[in-house]
């Protein structure tokens, strides 16, 4: 392979392509559009196999289908709109089911934008190990991880800020940390680990919490778990509570499974397009632009809406919006994928 | 020596040479015959959606338009009353005669010369024009402006028959048409259509619907004076299934079908073959039944265009409900005629390889008497200005109908005759044709081509637009009902504004700028944008490639 390459590069006019740059030259040429050149650039970046389906669908131009049938609807309306301003003799009144039209187009739309987003396949799903400290937080990161990753000591405040390990279970990416212990603390490195751990837990989308059941953070996915279940002085696992022991390795393949059916409903389906930030707030931009036009109260206003929406898929698929256009895109390819 | 010539005195070339008059140019207006000037080729009524917001924009500049149909009005309807400010479409109906006088007077009053001959040729020295040959003698002029219509190389069509000439009555402009040829100018050819003429003394008017004129009172000129003349009854009619079957039984003596014509048509206005090949599934189409003047017994039958042989005629238009009577006084017919690439121009309406040459009108592709005036207002006032060396005129989409239309047409082209529609407007919001002064007044002042009255009119509409009563003005009332709307139309323009205003070196060579496609690059060159703005505006061009020109010319720029 080196040595074709090498042939390759001594002969007049041969280069060596850039990072990222035959995707962006496919894309000026108008051969993929920007949801297209972003999975690609997802594909590169993809360290799990749903992450590599996940980009895979998109650079095969699944989103891309899906846009241009919406936009196919969407051009619909408006010449339906157009034509009752330029070519309306009769000077006839709105068509209602112009809007219901356009109300239920907002209404598909709003259905995607509810869906799993892209990030947590990307980042992984967030589940944070939390409690009081010396409640053996450390010790289960290490049983789930599989391996040593956090420090483990008697002395309590060990862990003083927080340990973050990206992790495949299943398949499913998880991105599994671990926080310092909650206690008042006069220490000042332990207080920021403290005060970081809260933010930690606010932003978890599934926590795994040692600490007494009742004083356990609101959260919508909790699992409270009953920890050291093998030393003796511990007795049952309280109703509603998991007994584990990260030393035995008792309970942790349910804990395991429980994590995994948590992030499965918050990961996109299998064969399902998720979207990414950029692209569910032009999603979401066209959406409103849809819903305002279901309501206006003359046609010239709805045309103006549809207008609007029409842009939003434009800048979505990157026919429009030249400044974005090259933030979204070409500074992803710059480091050096 | 002339300062501007004008060739042809339809809707476009009275307006050149009117503007270019105002301007202080020395005029020369040629046409075929004297009373061609104002005549109105087809139908007889001004404005529209679209159409009306042209009228009106040229009505600032002091335009000829606006004013003779107040003069001539019989029948007056604001279409779209029942919608949005921002797409009211003040209609006219005129008196073909009284408009044709009303053109013919304002036009003696700028000082304009007519001179009565054919241009046989146009003189170029050095790659400028410096006037025409009559065949006559030779007319010197710093410039010259081309609004000949549907004349160049024309034909007309009706059945079987084919005769040259531009419009009924009229001639063909055969050797003006083969030197624009020869210098690389032409494009294609078009075709537009005409109904046939009824009597309208043998219309069964009780039995048709009626279709009221408006009784408010208001002007397609501001300076209009009110004045009324008697107005006319219009009625609406409706074609059905045995006037279908006649068409039908005679499509392949049609020379639409029969391929005889090959220019395109609109797609818009087809004649009635095309809507009943079309929309075989309708049973009825509309025919609007115009009277074309006081005293006049001549009816335009609006919608139904056809080049059916006139036998033909006669028997399907009888098959109308009230029309088994009727008259026809002359038969419908189908012109083709020459029309040149608008890229070829730039924004004034300039050939940019021929300096000192104008093209206004419908020989740039358009369709409609409003569009041609618009047109040649715009080349008019920019002939006077590379005669005398006045600045340009320039028209912006953002604030005009007339700049959308401009921009459209030299940067994209046509492939179909060009109408104004609303549509093509993105700042529709913002264009009312209740408020082109407000929008225009300023460039009409900076012009200096308009007269005292209109100067004192646009002062004093601009001192009322200060005044505390101005919200509860018409105009005032709009632009609160929009301003939301517009105030986030701003912040969108403002971003691609800033992006794109940079000026594009005409030296430029797209050829050596990376990351252009050849097709992108011969996109480009055909189109010749002047500025980004332009640029992304051409078609098919990316928001890749607009980024990669971006970086060169800035480039440049910087270097």
């Amino acid at each position: 392979m080196d040595a074709v390459l090498d042939a390759l590069t001594s002969l007049e006019g041969f280069r060596p392509a850039e990072p990222g740059e035959f995707t962006r030259r496919t894309f000026e040429n108008g051969r993929i559009d920007l949801t297209e050149a972003e999975g690609l650039a997802d594909l590169i970046e993809a360290e799990t196999e749903s992450q590599r389906k996940a980009a895979l669908a998109l650079a095969e131009g699944g989103l891309k289908k899906q846009v241009v049938a919406w936009q196919d609807q969407l051009l619909a309306l408006s010449a339906e709109a157009e034509r009752a301003i330029d070519y309306d003799e009769d000077d006839e009144r709105l068509d209602t089911a112009l809007q219901r039209a356009c109300g239920g187009l907002a209404g598909e739309l709003c259905e995607w934008l509810d869906r799993p987003r892209v990030e947590r396949l990307k980042g992984g799903v967030r589940v944070v190990v939390a409690g009081p400290p010396n409640a053996g937080k450390s010790s289960l990161l290490n049983a789930i991880a599989g391996e040593e990753r956090a420090i483990v000591t008697d002395i309590p405040g060990t862990t003083r800020d927080h340990i973050e390990v990206p992790l495949s279970l299943g398949g499913l990416p998880i991105l599994l940390t671990d926080t310092a212990g909650l206690r008042d603390s006069d220490e000042r490195v332990e207080a920021i680990g403290v005060e970081r751990a809260g933010r930690l837990i606010e932003a978890a989308d599934v926590l795994i919490w040692l600490g007494e059941p009742n004083e356990a953070p609101d959260q919508v996915r909790t699992i409270k778990i009953h920890a050291k279940s093998d030393l003796p002085n511990r007795g049952a696992a309280p109703e509603g509570s998991l007994a584990v022991s990260s030393t035995t390795g008792a309970g942790i393949a349910e804990l395991l499974d429980r994590i995994k059916a948590d992030a499965r409903t918050l990961l996109p389906a299998e064969d399902a397009i998720a979207l990414n930030r950029r692209q569910a707030a032009h999603l979401a931009e066209a959406s409103e632009a849809l819903a305002e036009a279901a309501v206006a109260e003359d046609v010239v206003l709805v045309a103006e809406h549809l207008r609007q929406a029409r842009g939003a898929f434009d800048r979505l698929t990157g026919r429009a919006g030249v400044e974005d256009l090259l933030d979204a895109l070409f500074s992803r390819f710059c480091l050096g994928k | 020596m002339l300062d501007v010539l004008v060739i042809g005195a339809g809707h476009a070339g009275c307006e050149a040479a009117a503007a270019a008059a105002r301007r202080g140019a020395r005029v020369g207006l040629l046409t075929f015959r004297a009373e061609d000037a104002g005549q109105m080729s087809c139908n007889p009524s001004i404005g529209g959606v679209g159409k009306g917001h042209l009228v009106r924009e040229l009505d600032v500049f002091d335009g000829l338009m606006a004013r003779a149909a107040d003069h001539a009005a019989i029948h007056r309807r604001m279409l779209n009353r029942s919608k949005g400010p921002a797409v009211w479409g003040p209609r006219v109906q005129a008196d073909r005669k009284l408009y044709r006088a009303a053109v013919d007077g304002l036009l003696r009053e700028t000082g304009v010369e007519i001179i009565v001959a054919e241009a046989i040729r146009l003189i170029i020295n050095g790659g400028r024009i410096s006037g025409i040959d009559t065949g006559d003698g030779m007319l010197r002029s710093r410039a010259v402006v081309i609004a000949t219509g549907t004349f160049l190389d024309a034909r007309m069509f009706c059945g079987e028959q084919v005769i040259e000439g531009g419009r009924r009555g009229g001639r063909a402009s055969i050797a003006l048409a083969e030197q624009i040829r020869g210098v690389g100018l032409g494009q294609g050819r078009l075709k537009t259509g005409t109904p046939p003429r009824l009597d309208g003394r043998t219309i069964d008017w009780a039995r048709l619907e009626e279709q009221p004129g408006d009784s408010e009172k208001w002007t397609m000129s501001v300076l209009g004076d009110g004045s009324r003349r008697p107005q006319v009854r219009c009625a609406i009619a409706r074609t059905n299934a045995r006037t279908h079957e006649i068409i039908e039984a005679n499509f392949d003596r049609s020379p639409l079908f029969a391929g005889a014509i090959e220019g395109r048509g609109p797609r818009y206005c087809p004649s009635i073959e095309d809507k009943v090949r079309r929309f075989a599934d309708r049973d009825a189409h509309q025919i609007f039944l115009e009277p074309e003047g006081l005293g006049d017994h001549l009816v335009y039958p609006n919608g139904i265009s056809t080049s059916l042989p006139s036998d033909v005629q006669d028997e399907f238009v009888r098959t109308v409900a009230g029309l088994e009577r009727v008259t026809i006084v002359r038969p419908g017919y189908a012109v083709e005629y020459e029309f040149v690439d608008p890229r070829r121009l730039n924004q004034s309406l300039e050939v940019r390889d021929l300096p000192g040459l104008f093209l206004a009108g419908q020989i740039n592709g358009t369709t409609g008497y409003e569009e041609a005036a618009a047109q040649g207002l715009v080349a008019g006032l920019n002939a006077a200005a590379a005669a005398l060396d006045l600045e340009e005129v320039r028209f912006d989409r953002r604030s005009s109908y007339i700049g959308v239309m401009i921009d459209d047409l030299t940067l994209q082209g046509v492939t179909e005759p060009y109408r104004m529609m609303t549509a093509r407007a993105e700042h529709r919001l913002v264009l009312r044709a209740d408020n082109a002064t407000t929008r225009l007044g300023e460039v009409a002042l900076a012009g200096g081509c308009v007269s005292e009255r209109r100067r004192r009119q646009i002062e004093g509409h601009f001192s009322n637009r200060s005044s505390a009563s101005w919200g509860e003005t018409g105009e005032g009332r709009a632009d609160a009902l929009y301003r939301p709307y517009l105030e986030r139309q701003e912040r969108e323009w403002a971003i691609v504004r800033r992006d794109l205003s940079v000026w594009i070196p005409a030296s430029l060579d797209y050829a050596t700028v990376p990351g252009l496609s050849n097709e992108m690059i011969e996109r480009l060159r055909s189109a010749r944008p002047e500025t980004l703005d332009q640029a992304s505006r051409v078609p098919g061009v990316t928001p890749a490639a607009l980024s990669a020109l971006y970086v060169a010319v800035t480039r440049r720029i910087a270097a």
